[in-house]
């Protein structure tokens, strides 16, 4: 019924197409701002347009409140560049997150990652109550149920057009405990989710070695898993990430490399240093995404440059990874729709 | 139990400002055993007040009582006089004893002198960690005997979060990870299959999230009760 309905797609957008004709994915993230001002979402997807498939619009990441998702992502639409709504579980209900859906839906967005959210403890809130009515896998099961059953939560059918989205959930394969983390994505998987973007990936020998258990289980031939890559800005960040930031694993090699990519640059000569630390985050990049693109069963990558927008197309383009394919057009759709 | 710590002096002092006469009223129970709101701390903080209102050069009457449970009717009944004396009732139990007062004697001026903060357990000398959130609806069969709901700091149902690293919680150093804590349980007791089944959206109705709660047992209860 519901693939009838669907033309063949579960949601038919960029993303799902190009993952489907068997494109190697990528992915953008875009940060919406602190602020109402719509401008900067339209300068940022004029920069990723073209060089990213559909680019995550963040919801009130780590926890520090910017512009909705939904909103943002509605400029994003009109901008022509391809959503993936973020939607954490920390804010909303499971009242909220139906009815902000439907929404989005009905604005054109057609992506959803689905999260469990950053504690509120981090951001610019910390007094805030949190909400966690659903988790990130109860979150996917309810937007299964609208698209594949057309069913609200509770259970009550959906009497119209139902949110088809092409649901994605984030794997973190170095959180602890490591052996826990494929089961985990197991479960994801069972939940519904077409897709997976995972934490940010800087020891591949380890990502590696979850991939084998992820392949033991069969887990690649039943979603598409988007490698998440970042690039590194300076030695500062890549020390911080690496001792201060829970369930990410950056190798002193890494480190080492960002510290050592300033050698020979006059100490004063700050702009210098801070080209040759970008240029040589990026290429760190390049060379990551070169990587994990032989391993089996990644699809595509997550390149998330956040407050970056510009490393993306050195980085695409490094990665031989343009142009861009073009999708398969959408079949008309069916008309048994029952409308 | 329930685990409570008294409020700072200068909070207290500023709730019964415009008193004379105060009785501090202890509970012993709960919060006696947490060393919050005994007997021993009822004595100390009437003390403390009556020392610091001298100092304010405003001095106050204070008195100190202690009942073995506030949180029932037949303890606190007898306190009807001490309480129609003062001017403000400072109540050291939990938050359930500050309003068994506020309910029965409808003319007393009642302010909690302790923040009521968690049902739990100490784990060693003088520290005290939360164990339960009351949900309504337990779900310890499924995790072992360790609650997510209570210690997980996102009530997680399907495992853990991002954030678990060498089984400490991202939000504190000191607090560890219940998902990881579980894990490392059903690991050992050969049971992690129950990590594989999803956890459907939990019904919260049951929580406090349903409104205040209520329970009737009609078998327990006496006919001219039952009657009203």
């Amino acid at each position: 019924m519901t693939e009838a309905q669907s033309n063949g797609y579960k949601s038919g957008s960029r993303l799902e197409r190009i993952l489907r004709d068997g494109h190697f994915a990528v992915t953008g993230e875009l940060g919406p701002p602190q602020s109402s001002n719509g401008d900067v979402i339209r300068e940022k997807a004029k920069i990723l347009l073209g060089y990213c498939d559909a680019a995550n619009i963040t919801d009130n990441q780590t926890a520090i409140v910017r512009m909705s998702s939904v909103g943002a992502g509605t400029i994003v639409v009109q901008e022509g560049l391809e959503p993936i709504i973020q939607m954490t579980c920390r804010d909303r209900n499971r009242l909220a997150m139906q009815s902000d859906l439907m929404g989005a839906y009905a604005l054109g967005m057609r992506n959803v990652l689905c999260l469990t959210g950053d504690h509120q403890s981090f951001g610019n809130h910390p007094t805030a109550k949190n909400v966690h009515d659903l988790d990130s896998l109860q979150l996917l099961q309810m937007m299964v149920g609208m698209r594949d059953e057309k069913l609200f939560q509770c259970g009550d059918e959906i009497k119209g057009i139902e949110p088809r989205f092409f649901l994605g959930a984030a794997a973190n394969p170095f959180g602890d405990p490591f052996e826990y983390r494929p089961y985990r994505l197991a479960k994801k998987v069972e939940a519904g989710a077409d897709f997976i973007q995972t934490q940010l990936i800087y020891n591949v020998p380890r990502f590696e070695e979850y991939m084998e258990k992820v392949h033991d289980l069969g887990l690649h031939e039943k979603t598409y898993i988007l490698a998440g890559v970042g690039p590194l800005k300076s030695p500062g960040m890549a020390k911080y990430m690496r001792d201060q930031v829970p369930g990410l694993d950056v190798p002193d090699e890494i480190v080492d490399r960002m510290t050592t990519a300033t050698k020979g640059i006059d100490k004063e000569d700050k702009k210098a240093r801070r080209e040759a630390w970008r240029s040589e985050g990026i290429q760190i990049t390049i060379e990551l995404i070169q990587k994990l693109r032989d391993i089996e069963g990644v699809c595509g990558v997550h390149v998330m440059a956040i407050e970056w927008e510009e490393a993306v197309k050195p980085i695409v383009e490094g990665a031989g990874l343009m142009p861009r394919p073009e999708v398969t057009a959408l079949p008309a759709a069916s008309t048994e729709t029952g409308e | 139990m329930i685990i409570a710590e008294q409020k700072p002096l200068d909070e207290i002092k500023g709730l019964i400002a415009d008193a004379e006469n105060v009785l501090v009223v202890g509970c012993g129970t709960c919060v006696t055993v947490c060393f919050a709101g005994g007997e021993k701390e009822a004595g100390i903080l009437a003390t403390s007040l009556r020392m610091t209102s001298k100092l304010d050069d405003a001095p106050k009457e204070v008195t100190h009582t202690t009942v073995q449970r506030q949180c029932e009717w037949e303890y606190i009944d007898p306190l009807a006089d001490e309480i129609s004396a003062a001017d403000v009732v400072v109540s050291i139990g939990c938050g359930i004893g500050v309003q068994a007062i506020a309910e029965r004697f409808p003319d007393a001026i009642v302010v909690p002198g302790l923040n009521t903060t968690f049902l739990g357990m100490p784990t060693e000398q003088g520290v005290w960690e939360e164990r339960c959130a009351a949900c309504g609806e337990c779900i310890l069969g499924l995790t072992c005997g360790i609650c997510p709901i209570a210690r997980c700091a996102k009530q997680l149902l399907n495992g853990p979060c991002g954030g678990s690293q060498d089984g400490i919680c991202e939000i504190d150093p000191d607090t560890l990870c219940a998902w990881q804590l579980i894990y490392d349980r059903l690991k050992a007791q050969d049971r992690l299959h129950l990590l594989t089944e999803i956890q459907p959206a939990k019904n919260w109705s049951s929580s406090r999230d349903g409104g205040p709660r209520r329970i009737t047992r009609e078998d327990l209860r006496l006919e001219a009760e039952a009657a009203e």
